[in-house]
Protein backbone atom coordinates (compact mmCIF):
# COMPACT_ATOMS: atom_id res chain seq x y z
CA UNK A 1 0.00 0.00 0.00
CA UNK A 2 1.42 3.36 -1.02
CA UNK A 3 1.43 6.38 1.26
CA UNK A 4 -0.07 8.59 -1.42
CA UNK A 5 -3.48 10.08 -0.73
CA UNK A 6 -4.45 10.56 -4.35
CA UNK A 7 -2.89 8.81 -7.31
CA UNK A 8 -3.83 9.68 -10.84
CA UNK A 9 -2.60 6.94 -13.19
CA UNK A 10 -2.37 7.49 -16.96
CA UNK A 11 -5.64 9.40 -17.07
CA UNK A 12 -6.88 10.42 -20.53
CA UNK A 13 -10.06 12.16 -21.58
CA UNK A 14 -11.09 12.95 -25.14
CA UNK A 15 -13.88 15.25 -26.26
CA UNK A 16 -14.39 14.20 -29.88
CA UNK A 17 -11.01 14.62 -31.59
CA UNK A 18 -9.62 16.76 -28.77
CA UNK A 19 -7.50 15.02 -26.16
CA UNK A 20 -8.15 17.37 -23.25
CA UNK A 21 -6.20 15.21 -20.82
CA UNK A 22 -3.53 12.91 -22.23
CA UNK A 23 -1.91 10.14 -20.15
CA UNK A 24 -1.61 12.30 -17.05
CA UNK A 25 -0.10 10.74 -13.94
CA UNK A 26 0.82 12.33 -10.63
CA UNK A 27 0.31 11.79 -6.93
CA UNK A 28 -0.69 13.94 -3.99
CA UNK A 29 0.98 13.23 -0.67
CA UNK A 30 -1.04 13.47 2.56
CA UNK A 31 -0.87 16.89 4.21
CA UNK A 32 0.60 18.66 1.19
CA UNK A 33 -0.47 21.49 -1.04
CA UNK A 34 -0.12 20.30 -4.62
CA UNK A 35 -0.63 22.75 -7.47
CA UNK A 36 -1.54 22.00 -11.07
CA UNK A 37 -0.57 24.84 -13.36
CA UNK A 38 -0.53 25.35 -17.10
CA UNK A 39 -1.72 27.73 -19.80
CA UNK A 40 -5.42 28.11 -20.53
CA UNK A 41 -6.87 25.01 -22.15
CA UNK A 42 -4.14 22.76 -20.75
CA UNK A 43 -6.76 20.39 -19.31
CA UNK A 44 -6.64 21.41 -15.65
CA UNK A 45 -10.36 21.75 -15.09
CA UNK A 46 -11.11 18.52 -16.98
CA UNK A 47 -8.60 16.81 -14.70
CA UNK A 48 -10.45 18.19 -11.66
CA UNK A 49 -13.76 17.03 -13.07
CA UNK A 50 -12.33 13.52 -13.50
CA UNK A 51 -10.94 13.41 -9.95
CA UNK A 52 -14.18 14.68 -8.42
CA UNK A 53 -16.24 12.32 -10.59
CA UNK A 54 -18.23 14.78 -12.69
CA UNK A 55 -16.61 13.50 -15.89
CA UNK A 56 -15.49 9.89 -16.44
CA UNK A 57 -12.01 9.41 -17.90
CA UNK A 58 -11.68 7.79 -21.33
CA UNK A 59 -8.91 5.65 -19.87
CA UNK A 60 -6.72 5.41 -16.80
CA UNK A 61 -7.27 4.98 -13.06
CA UNK A 62 -7.80 7.21 -10.05
CA UNK A 63 -6.80 5.89 -6.61
CA UNK A 64 -7.80 7.59 -3.40
CA UNK A 65 -6.63 6.46 0.04
CA UNK A 66 -5.68 3.08 -1.40
CA UNK A 67 -9.05 2.55 -3.09
CA UNK A 68 -9.74 2.63 -6.83
CA UNK A 69 -12.42 5.26 -7.36
CA UNK A 70 -12.40 5.57 -11.15
CA UNK A 71 -16.03 4.52 -11.50
CA UNK A 72 -17.30 5.70 -8.11
CA UNK A 73 -20.25 8.14 -8.42
CA UNK A 74 -19.54 11.76 -7.65
CA UNK A 75 -21.58 11.90 -4.44
CA UNK A 76 -19.83 8.81 -3.06
CA UNK A 77 -16.44 10.48 -3.56
CA UNK A 78 -17.67 13.39 -1.44
CA UNK A 79 -18.63 10.88 1.25
CA UNK A 80 -15.15 9.30 1.34
CA UNK A 81 -13.35 12.62 1.62
CA UNK A 82 -12.97 14.44 -1.71
CA UNK A 83 -14.46 17.91 -1.80
CA UNK A 84 -14.04 20.73 -4.32
CA UNK A 85 -14.77 24.25 -5.45
CA UNK A 86 -15.40 25.42 -8.99
CA UNK A 87 -13.54 27.83 -11.26
CA UNK A 88 -16.74 29.78 -11.96
CA UNK A 89 -18.16 29.97 -8.41
CA UNK A 90 -21.08 27.61 -7.95
CA UNK A 91 -22.61 28.39 -4.59
CA UNK A 92 -26.36 27.94 -4.24
CA UNK A 93 -27.40 31.53 -4.99
CA UNK A 94 -30.87 31.64 -3.43
CA UNK A 95 -29.89 29.94 -0.18
CA UNK A 96 -28.55 31.81 2.78
CA UNK A 97 -24.81 31.76 3.43
CA UNK A 98 -25.38 29.47 6.41
CA UNK A 99 -27.57 27.07 4.43
CA UNK A 100 -24.90 26.81 1.75
CA UNK A 101 -22.40 25.58 4.32
CA UNK A 102 -24.97 23.25 5.91
CA UNK A 103 -25.63 21.71 2.50
CA UNK A 104 -21.96 20.80 2.42
CA UNK A 105 -22.51 18.69 5.53
CA UNK A 106 -24.91 16.35 3.73
CA UNK A 107 -22.60 13.31 3.98
CA UNK A 108 -22.53 13.69 7.78
CA UNK A 109 -26.19 14.23 8.55
CA UNK A 110 -27.54 10.80 9.30
CA UNK A 111 -30.73 11.28 11.33
CA UNK A 112 -33.40 9.01 9.78
CA UNK A 113 -36.05 10.69 7.65
CA UNK A 114 -38.86 9.86 10.04
CA UNK A 115 -36.97 11.60 12.84
CA UNK A 116 -36.39 14.62 10.61
CA UNK A 117 -40.10 14.70 9.73
CA UNK A 118 -41.34 14.38 13.30
CA UNK A 119 -38.60 16.64 14.65
CA UNK A 120 -37.47 13.97 17.11
CA UNK A 121 -34.81 15.00 19.63
CA UNK A 122 -31.95 13.23 17.83
CA UNK A 123 -32.74 14.97 14.55
CA UNK A 124 -33.14 18.35 16.24
CA UNK A 125 -29.82 17.91 18.01
CA UNK A 126 -28.13 16.97 14.75
CA UNK A 127 -29.57 20.06 13.03
CA UNK A 128 -28.48 22.20 15.95
CA UNK A 129 -24.94 20.77 15.81
CA UNK A 130 -24.87 21.35 12.07
CA UNK A 131 -25.73 25.03 12.56
CA UNK A 132 -22.98 25.38 15.16
CA UNK A 133 -20.39 23.70 12.99
CA UNK A 134 -21.44 25.76 9.98
CA UNK A 135 -21.08 28.93 12.01
CA UNK A 136 -17.61 27.84 13.16
CA UNK A 137 -16.58 27.31 9.54
CA UNK A 138 -18.00 30.69 8.51
CA UNK A 139 -16.03 32.22 11.34
CA UNK A 140 -12.88 30.53 10.04
CA UNK A 141 -13.28 32.07 6.57
CA UNK A 142 -14.42 35.41 8.01
CA UNK A 143 -18.06 35.29 6.91
CA UNK A 144 -19.83 34.73 10.24
CA UNK A 145 -21.40 38.20 10.15
CA UNK A 146 -23.07 37.46 6.82
CA UNK A 147 -24.49 34.05 7.80
CA UNK A 148 -28.10 35.09 7.17
CA UNK A 149 -27.44 36.93 3.90
CA UNK A 150 -28.58 35.59 0.54
CA UNK A 151 -25.50 33.91 -0.94
CA UNK A 152 -25.87 35.66 -4.30
CA UNK A 153 -25.68 39.05 -2.55
CA UNK A 154 -22.13 38.44 -1.28
CA UNK A 155 -19.16 40.23 -2.84
CA UNK A 156 -17.14 38.15 -5.30
CA UNK A 157 -14.24 37.37 -2.98
CA UNK A 158 -16.68 36.47 -0.20
CA UNK A 159 -18.49 34.06 -2.54
CA UNK A 160 -15.18 32.31 -3.18
CA UNK A 161 -14.56 31.98 0.53
CA UNK A 162 -18.11 30.75 1.07
CA UNK A 163 -17.52 28.06 -1.53
CA UNK A 164 -14.38 26.97 0.35
CA UNK A 165 -16.32 26.89 3.64
CA UNK A 166 -19.02 24.77 1.97
CA UNK A 167 -16.37 22.38 0.64
CA UNK A 168 -14.78 22.14 4.10
CA UNK A 169 -18.17 21.36 5.65
CA UNK A 170 -17.95 17.92 4.02
CA UNK A 171 -14.86 17.29 6.23
CA UNK A 172 -12.67 16.27 3.29
CA UNK A 173 -9.22 14.75 3.50
CA UNK A 174 -8.53 16.11 0.01
CA UNK A 175 -9.73 19.56 -1.04
CA UNK A 176 -9.73 20.45 -4.73
CA UNK A 177 -9.63 24.19 -5.37
CA UNK A 178 -10.15 25.38 -8.94
CA UNK A 179 -8.59 28.86 -9.20
CA UNK A 180 -9.43 29.94 -5.65
CA UNK A 181 -7.63 33.30 -5.98
CA UNK A 182 -9.22 34.29 -9.30
CA UNK A 183 -10.77 37.74 -9.07
CA UNK A 184 -9.44 38.36 -5.56
CA UNK A 185 -7.54 41.52 -4.73
CA UNK A 186 -3.97 41.19 -3.33
CA UNK A 187 -5.13 41.51 0.29
CA UNK A 188 -7.78 38.82 -0.19
CA UNK A 189 -5.22 36.59 -1.89
CA UNK A 190 -2.87 36.86 1.09
CA UNK A 191 -5.79 36.08 3.41
CA UNK A 192 -6.60 33.02 1.31
CA UNK A 193 -2.98 31.88 1.42
CA UNK A 194 -2.95 32.15 5.22
CA UNK A 195 -6.24 30.23 5.41
CA UNK A 196 -4.94 27.41 3.19
CA UNK A 197 -1.67 27.19 5.14
CA UNK A 198 -3.73 26.82 8.30
CA UNK A 199 -5.78 24.03 6.72
CA UNK A 200 -2.63 22.21 5.64
CA UNK A 201 -1.31 22.62 9.18
CA UNK A 202 -4.46 20.80 10.32
CA UNK A 203 -3.56 17.82 8.11
CA UNK A 204 -5.72 18.58 5.05
CA UNK A 205 -4.30 17.83 1.60
CA UNK A 206 -5.02 20.43 -1.03
CA UNK A 207 -4.88 20.07 -4.81
CA UNK A 208 -5.24 23.42 -6.50
CA UNK A 209 -5.35 24.90 -9.97
CA UNK A 210 -4.21 28.50 -10.01
CA UNK A 211 -2.84 31.15 -12.36
CA UNK A 212 -1.45 33.47 -9.71
CA UNK A 213 2.18 32.27 -9.75
CA UNK A 214 3.29 34.12 -6.61
CA UNK A 215 0.41 32.46 -4.77
CA UNK A 216 1.23 29.00 -6.17
CA UNK A 217 4.97 29.20 -5.57
CA UNK A 218 4.57 30.55 -2.05
CA UNK A 219 2.08 27.94 -0.95
CA UNK A 220 2.75 24.69 -2.81
CA UNK A 221 4.86 21.74 -1.75
CA UNK A 222 4.65 20.17 -5.19
CA UNK A 223 3.77 21.52 -8.64
CA UNK A 224 2.59 19.62 -11.72
CA UNK A 225 2.64 21.50 -15.01
CA UNK A 226 0.24 20.63 -17.81
CA UNK A 227 0.35 21.78 -21.41
CA UNK A 228 -2.00 20.54 -24.14
CA UNK A 229 -3.28 17.87 -21.76
CA UNK A 230 0.15 16.42 -21.00
CA UNK A 231 2.38 16.63 -17.93
CA UNK A 232 5.48 18.58 -18.96
CA UNK A 233 7.03 18.99 -15.52
CA UNK A 234 6.49 17.79 -11.96
CA UNK A 235 8.51 18.84 -8.94
CA UNK A 236 9.21 21.33 -6.19
CA UNK A 237 8.26 24.96 -6.92
CA UNK A 238 11.90 26.05 -7.05
CA UNK A 239 12.70 23.46 -9.74
CA UNK A 240 9.57 24.22 -11.76
CA UNK A 241 10.40 27.93 -11.87
CA UNK A 242 13.56 27.25 -13.88
CA UNK A 243 12.28 24.39 -16.03
CA UNK A 244 12.92 25.18 -19.69
CA UNK A 245 9.77 23.39 -20.93
CA UNK A 246 7.60 25.29 -18.45
CA UNK A 247 9.04 28.66 -19.48
CA UNK A 248 8.46 27.75 -23.11
CA UNK A 249 4.86 26.67 -22.46
CA UNK A 250 4.06 29.95 -20.77
CA UNK A 251 6.13 32.43 -22.80
CA UNK A 252 6.44 30.71 -26.20
CA UNK A 253 9.59 29.17 -27.65
CA UNK A 254 11.08 32.48 -28.95
CA UNK A 255 11.10 34.19 -25.57
CA UNK A 256 12.23 30.97 -23.93
CA UNK A 257 15.18 30.68 -26.35
CA UNK A 258 16.17 34.32 -25.74
CA UNK A 259 15.99 33.82 -21.97
CA UNK A 260 18.11 30.68 -22.30
CA UNK A 261 20.66 32.54 -24.44
CA UNK A 262 20.82 35.41 -21.92
CA UNK A 263 21.26 32.95 -19.07
CA UNK A 264 24.06 31.21 -20.99
CA UNK A 265 26.00 34.37 -21.94
CA UNK B 1 -79.14 27.62 7.37
CA UNK B 2 -81.07 26.23 4.44
CA UNK B 3 -79.51 28.83 2.17
CA UNK B 4 -76.10 27.74 3.33
CA UNK B 5 -76.97 24.14 2.58
CA UNK B 6 -78.12 25.09 -0.90
CA UNK B 7 -74.92 27.00 -1.47
CA UNK B 8 -72.92 24.00 -0.35
CA UNK B 9 -74.83 21.63 -2.63
CA UNK B 10 -74.40 23.98 -5.56
CA UNK B 11 -70.67 24.30 -5.00
CA UNK B 12 -69.94 20.89 -3.48
CA UNK B 13 -67.97 19.69 -6.46
CA UNK B 14 -65.99 22.91 -6.54
CA UNK B 15 -65.22 22.49 -2.84
CA UNK B 16 -63.95 18.96 -3.45
CA UNK B 17 -62.05 19.98 -6.59
CA UNK B 18 -60.19 22.69 -4.70
CA UNK B 19 -58.83 20.12 -2.25
CA UNK B 20 -58.01 17.46 -4.83
CA UNK B 21 -56.35 19.95 -7.17
CA UNK B 22 -54.25 21.21 -4.27
CA UNK B 23 -53.06 17.60 -3.73
CA UNK B 24 -52.28 17.38 -7.45
CA UNK B 25 -50.38 20.67 -7.20
CA UNK B 26 -48.30 19.21 -4.36
CA UNK B 27 -47.60 16.15 -6.49
CA UNK B 28 -46.20 18.55 -9.09
CA UNK B 29 -44.25 20.36 -6.39
CA UNK B 30 -42.47 17.12 -5.47
CA UNK B 31 -40.70 17.13 -8.85
CA UNK B 32 -40.34 20.85 -9.60
CA UNK B 33 -38.80 21.36 -6.15
CA UNK B 34 -35.81 19.48 -7.61
CA UNK B 35 -35.87 21.48 -10.83
CA UNK B 36 -37.42 18.61 -12.77
CA UNK B 37 -40.24 18.94 -15.23
CA UNK B 38 -42.90 16.26 -15.41
CA UNK B 39 -45.86 16.46 -17.76
CA UNK B 40 -47.10 13.12 -16.51
CA UNK B 41 -49.10 14.24 -13.48
CA UNK B 42 -52.38 13.84 -15.39
CA UNK B 43 -51.28 10.39 -16.55
CA UNK B 44 -50.36 9.30 -13.01
CA UNK B 45 -53.64 10.79 -11.83
CA UNK B 46 -55.45 8.76 -14.48
CA UNK B 47 -53.81 5.54 -13.38
CA UNK B 48 -54.89 6.26 -9.81
CA UNK B 49 -58.44 7.14 -10.89
CA UNK B 50 -58.94 3.97 -12.97
CA UNK B 51 -57.22 1.65 -10.48
CA UNK B 52 -59.23 3.17 -7.63
CA UNK B 53 -62.49 2.87 -9.56
CA UNK B 54 -61.79 -0.73 -10.53
CA UNK B 55 -60.95 -1.55 -6.92
CA UNK B 56 -64.19 -0.20 -5.47
CA UNK B 57 -66.63 -0.88 -8.34
CA UNK B 58 -65.40 -4.10 -9.94
CA UNK B 59 -63.61 -5.74 -7.03
CA UNK B 60 -65.68 -4.36 -4.18
CA UNK B 61 -62.61 -3.54 -2.11
CA UNK B 62 -62.66 -1.09 0.81
CA UNK B 63 -61.89 2.56 -0.01
CA UNK B 64 -58.62 2.52 1.95
CA UNK B 65 -57.37 -0.38 -0.14
CA UNK B 66 -58.51 1.39 -3.31
CA UNK B 67 -56.60 4.53 -2.35
CA UNK B 68 -53.47 2.54 -1.49
CA UNK B 69 -53.58 0.72 -4.82
CA UNK B 70 -54.20 4.04 -6.57
CA UNK B 71 -50.96 5.33 -5.07
CA UNK B 72 -48.88 2.19 -5.56
CA UNK B 73 -49.65 1.60 -9.25
CA UNK B 74 -48.51 5.01 -10.59
CA UNK B 75 -45.49 4.82 -8.27
CA UNK B 76 -44.39 1.61 -9.99
CA UNK B 77 -44.94 3.16 -13.42
CA UNK B 78 -42.93 6.21 -12.35
CA UNK B 79 -40.06 4.01 -11.21
CA UNK B 80 -40.03 2.26 -14.61
CA UNK B 81 -39.97 5.60 -16.44
CA UNK B 82 -37.46 7.12 -14.05
CA UNK B 83 -34.71 4.53 -14.52
CA UNK B 84 -33.93 5.41 -18.15
CA UNK B 85 -34.82 9.13 -18.07
CA UNK B 86 -33.56 10.52 -14.77
CA UNK B 87 -29.91 9.99 -15.60
CA UNK B 88 -30.37 12.49 -18.38
CA UNK B 89 -30.80 16.17 -17.69
CA UNK B 90 -33.20 18.55 -19.37
CA UNK B 91 -36.53 17.78 -20.97
CA UNK B 92 -36.27 14.00 -21.35
CA UNK B 93 -38.45 13.32 -18.33
CA UNK B 94 -41.08 15.76 -19.63
CA UNK B 95 -41.10 14.09 -23.05
CA UNK B 96 -41.27 10.57 -21.62
CA UNK B 97 -44.16 11.54 -19.35
CA UNK B 98 -46.10 13.16 -22.23
CA UNK B 99 -45.66 9.87 -24.09
CA UNK B 100 -46.96 7.93 -21.10
CA UNK B 101 -50.09 10.07 -21.00
CA UNK B 102 -50.87 9.43 -24.66
CA UNK B 103 -50.25 5.69 -24.43
CA UNK B 104 -52.55 5.41 -21.43
CA UNK B 105 -55.28 7.55 -22.99
CA UNK B 106 -55.43 5.24 -26.01
CA UNK B 107 -55.40 2.23 -23.69
CA UNK B 108 -58.42 3.54 -21.72
CA UNK B 109 -60.24 4.43 -24.96
CA UNK B 110 -59.94 0.91 -26.27
CA UNK B 111 -60.63 -0.99 -23.09
CA UNK B 112 -64.23 -2.15 -22.76
CA UNK B 113 -63.49 -3.22 -19.20
CA UNK B 114 -62.71 0.42 -18.31
CA UNK B 115 -65.71 1.79 -20.18
CA UNK B 116 -63.86 2.85 -23.31
CA UNK B 117 -64.69 6.26 -24.79
CA UNK B 118 -67.94 6.39 -22.82
CA UNK B 119 -66.01 6.56 -19.59
CA UNK B 120 -66.22 4.72 -16.29
CA UNK B 121 -69.40 5.56 -14.41
CA UNK B 122 -71.16 4.54 -11.23
CA UNK B 123 -68.19 5.12 -8.95
CA UNK B 124 -69.46 5.37 -5.36
CA UNK B 125 -69.22 8.66 -3.43
CA UNK B 126 -66.59 7.66 -0.94
CA UNK B 127 -64.48 10.81 -0.79
CA UNK B 128 -65.90 13.53 1.44
CA UNK B 129 -64.53 16.85 2.61
CA UNK B 130 -62.97 15.33 5.72
CA UNK B 131 -60.99 12.74 3.78
CA UNK B 132 -59.90 15.14 1.03
CA UNK B 133 -58.93 18.04 3.27
CA UNK B 134 -57.53 15.78 5.97
CA UNK B 135 -55.17 14.17 3.45
CA UNK B 136 -54.31 17.57 1.96
CA UNK B 137 -53.43 18.93 5.41
CA UNK B 138 -51.31 15.87 6.19
CA UNK B 139 -49.42 16.03 2.88
CA UNK B 140 -48.90 19.78 3.14
CA UNK B 141 -47.58 19.47 6.69
CA UNK B 142 -45.16 16.74 5.64
CA UNK B 143 -43.91 18.88 2.75
CA UNK B 144 -43.45 21.91 5.01
CA UNK B 145 -41.46 19.84 7.52
CA UNK B 146 -39.30 18.27 4.81
CA UNK B 147 -38.61 21.63 3.19
CA UNK B 148 -37.13 22.94 6.42
CA UNK B 149 -34.71 20.05 6.93
CA UNK B 150 -31.54 18.60 5.47
CA UNK B 151 -33.68 16.83 2.86
CA UNK B 152 -35.24 20.13 1.82
CA UNK B 153 -31.81 21.71 1.58
CA UNK B 154 -30.61 18.86 -0.61
CA UNK B 155 -33.64 19.28 -2.91
CA UNK B 156 -33.04 22.98 -3.20
CA UNK B 157 -29.35 22.39 -3.88
CA UNK B 158 -30.30 20.06 -6.75
CA UNK B 159 -32.71 22.69 -8.11
CA UNK B 160 -30.08 25.42 -7.98
CA UNK B 161 -27.01 23.56 -9.23
CA UNK B 162 -27.01 19.83 -9.89
CA UNK B 163 -23.24 19.41 -10.26
CA UNK B 164 -22.51 21.40 -7.12
CA UNK B 165 -25.06 19.26 -5.28
CA UNK B 166 -23.32 16.08 -6.48
CA UNK B 167 -19.89 17.16 -5.28
CA UNK B 168 -21.47 18.05 -1.92
CA UNK B 169 -22.28 14.36 -1.51
CA UNK B 170 -25.94 14.50 -2.52
CA UNK B 171 -27.17 11.43 -4.40
CA UNK B 172 -28.88 13.49 -7.11
CA UNK B 173 -30.25 10.55 -9.12
CA UNK B 174 -31.59 8.89 -5.97
CA UNK B 175 -33.34 12.07 -4.88
CA UNK B 176 -34.88 12.62 -8.31
CA UNK B 177 -36.12 9.04 -8.41
CA UNK B 178 -37.65 9.24 -4.95
CA UNK B 179 -39.30 12.56 -5.82
CA UNK B 180 -40.76 11.21 -9.05
CA UNK B 181 -42.16 8.11 -7.32
CA UNK B 182 -43.63 10.20 -4.50
CA UNK B 183 -45.07 12.62 -7.01
CA UNK B 184 -46.72 9.82 -8.99
CA UNK B 185 -48.20 8.31 -5.82
CA UNK B 186 -49.71 11.65 -4.82
CA UNK B 187 -51.10 12.25 -8.29
CA UNK B 188 -52.64 8.75 -8.17
CA UNK B 189 -54.19 9.58 -4.81
CA UNK B 190 -55.62 12.78 -6.29
CA UNK B 191 -57.03 10.83 -9.22
CA UNK B 192 -58.73 8.25 -7.01
CA UNK B 193 -60.21 10.94 -4.76
CA UNK B 194 -61.45 12.78 -7.82
CA UNK B 195 -63.09 9.63 -9.18
CA UNK B 196 -64.81 8.98 -5.86
CA UNK B 197 -66.58 12.33 -5.63
CA UNK B 198 -67.37 12.95 -9.31
CA UNK B 199 -68.62 9.34 -9.76
CA UNK B 200 -67.54 9.39 -13.38
CA UNK B 201 -64.18 9.42 -15.17
CA UNK B 202 -63.30 9.40 -18.86
CA UNK B 203 -60.05 9.08 -20.83
CA UNK B 204 -60.13 12.74 -21.91
CA UNK B 205 -59.68 13.98 -18.34
CA UNK B 206 -56.14 12.67 -18.11
CA UNK B 207 -54.59 14.06 -21.26
CA UNK B 208 -51.98 16.65 -22.05
CA UNK B 209 -54.27 19.61 -21.32
CA UNK B 210 -54.80 18.57 -17.73
CA UNK B 211 -51.07 17.89 -17.33
CA UNK B 212 -50.39 21.50 -18.31
CA UNK B 213 -53.10 22.74 -15.93
CA UNK B 214 -51.45 20.90 -13.03
CA UNK B 215 -48.08 22.32 -14.03
CA UNK B 216 -49.57 25.81 -14.10
CA UNK B 217 -50.69 25.47 -10.46
CA UNK B 218 -47.04 25.19 -9.49
CA UNK B 219 -45.89 27.86 -11.92
CA UNK B 220 -48.52 30.35 -10.77
CA UNK B 221 -47.98 29.73 -7.06
CA UNK B 222 -44.21 29.45 -7.20
CA UNK B 223 -42.04 26.62 -5.90
CA UNK B 224 -40.15 28.41 -3.12
CA UNK B 225 -42.56 26.81 -0.62
CA UNK B 226 -45.15 24.01 -0.86
CA UNK B 227 -47.76 26.65 -0.03
CA UNK B 228 -47.20 28.20 -3.47
CA UNK B 229 -48.61 25.35 -5.59
CA UNK B 230 -51.54 24.97 -3.18
CA UNK B 231 -52.38 28.65 -3.60
CA UNK B 232 -51.96 28.28 -7.36
CA UNK B 233 -54.36 25.33 -7.43
CA UNK B 234 -56.96 27.18 -5.36
CA UNK B 235 -56.83 30.24 -7.61
CA UNK B 236 -56.87 28.38 -10.91
CA UNK B 237 -59.69 26.10 -9.74
CA UNK B 238 -61.84 28.87 -8.28
CA UNK B 239 -61.26 31.46 -11.00
CA UNK B 240 -63.19 29.71 -13.79
CA UNK B 241 -66.18 29.48 -11.44
CA UNK B 242 -65.94 33.11 -10.30
CA UNK B 243 -65.54 34.23 -13.90
CA UNK B 244 -68.50 32.19 -15.10
CA UNK B 245 -70.41 35.36 -16.04
CA UNK B 246 -67.73 36.17 -18.62
CA UNK B 247 -68.74 33.07 -20.60
CA UNK B 248 -66.44 32.73 -23.60
CA UNK B 249 -63.85 35.13 -22.22
CA UNK B 250 -63.12 32.92 -19.19
CA UNK B 251 -60.19 31.16 -20.80
CA UNK B 252 -58.79 34.46 -22.01
CA UNK B 253 -58.92 36.05 -18.55
CA UNK B 254 -57.43 32.89 -17.03
CA UNK B 255 -54.56 32.94 -19.48
CA UNK B 256 -54.07 36.67 -19.02
CA UNK B 257 -53.66 36.21 -15.27
CA UNK B 258 -50.96 33.58 -15.77
CA UNK B 259 -49.14 35.77 -18.30
CA UNK B 260 -49.26 38.77 -15.96
CA UNK B 261 -47.92 36.69 -13.07
CA UNK B 262 -45.10 35.40 -15.30
CA UNK B 263 -44.17 38.97 -16.28
CA UNK B 264 -44.41 40.64 -12.90
CA UNK B 265 -43.76 37.74 -10.52
CA UNK B 266 -41.61 35.30 -12.51
CA UNK B 267 -41.01 33.17 -9.42
CA UNK B 268 -44.74 32.79 -8.80
CA UNK B 269 -47.10 34.39 -6.30
CA UNK B 270 -45.17 32.98 -3.34
CA UNK B 271 -41.75 33.27 -4.94
CA UNK B 272 -39.93 34.79 -1.99
CA UNK B 273 -38.49 32.06 0.12
CA UNK B 274 -38.05 32.30 3.84
CA UNK B 275 -34.41 32.08 4.73
CA UNK B 276 -32.99 30.72 7.92
CA UNK B 277 -31.92 33.69 9.97
CA UNK B 278 -30.84 31.89 13.15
Amino acid sequence: MSAKLLEVQSISRSFGALRAVDEVSFAVEPGQVHAVIGPNGAGKTTLFNIISGLVPPTSGQVQFAGQTITTLPCYRRAQIGISRTFQNIRIFPEMSVLENVMTGMTPWLRAPLIGVLLRLPAARREEHDAINRAMALLDKVGLAAQAAARAADLAYGDQRRLEIARALAARPSLLLLDEPAAGMNPTETIGLSVLLQGLRGGGLSILLVEHDMAFVMGLSDQVTVLNFGRVIADGRPAAIRHDALVIEAYLGHKVAARLAAEAGS
Amino acid sequence: MEALDDLFWAYQDLFYSLGVNAILALSMYAVVALGQLSLGQAAFMGIGAYIGAVATVKLGLPFVVALSAAMAAPAVVAALIGVPTLRLTGVYLAIATIGLGEVLRILYLNSDYLGGALGFSGIPHKADGWIIYGLLALILLAFLLITRSRVGRACEAIREDEDAAKVMGINVTGYKMTALILSAALAGLGGALNAHFSSFISPGEFGFENAVTILSYAVLGGVASPLGPVLGAFLLTALPELLRSLHGLRGVVNGLIIVLVMIFLPKGLLGRRVRRTL
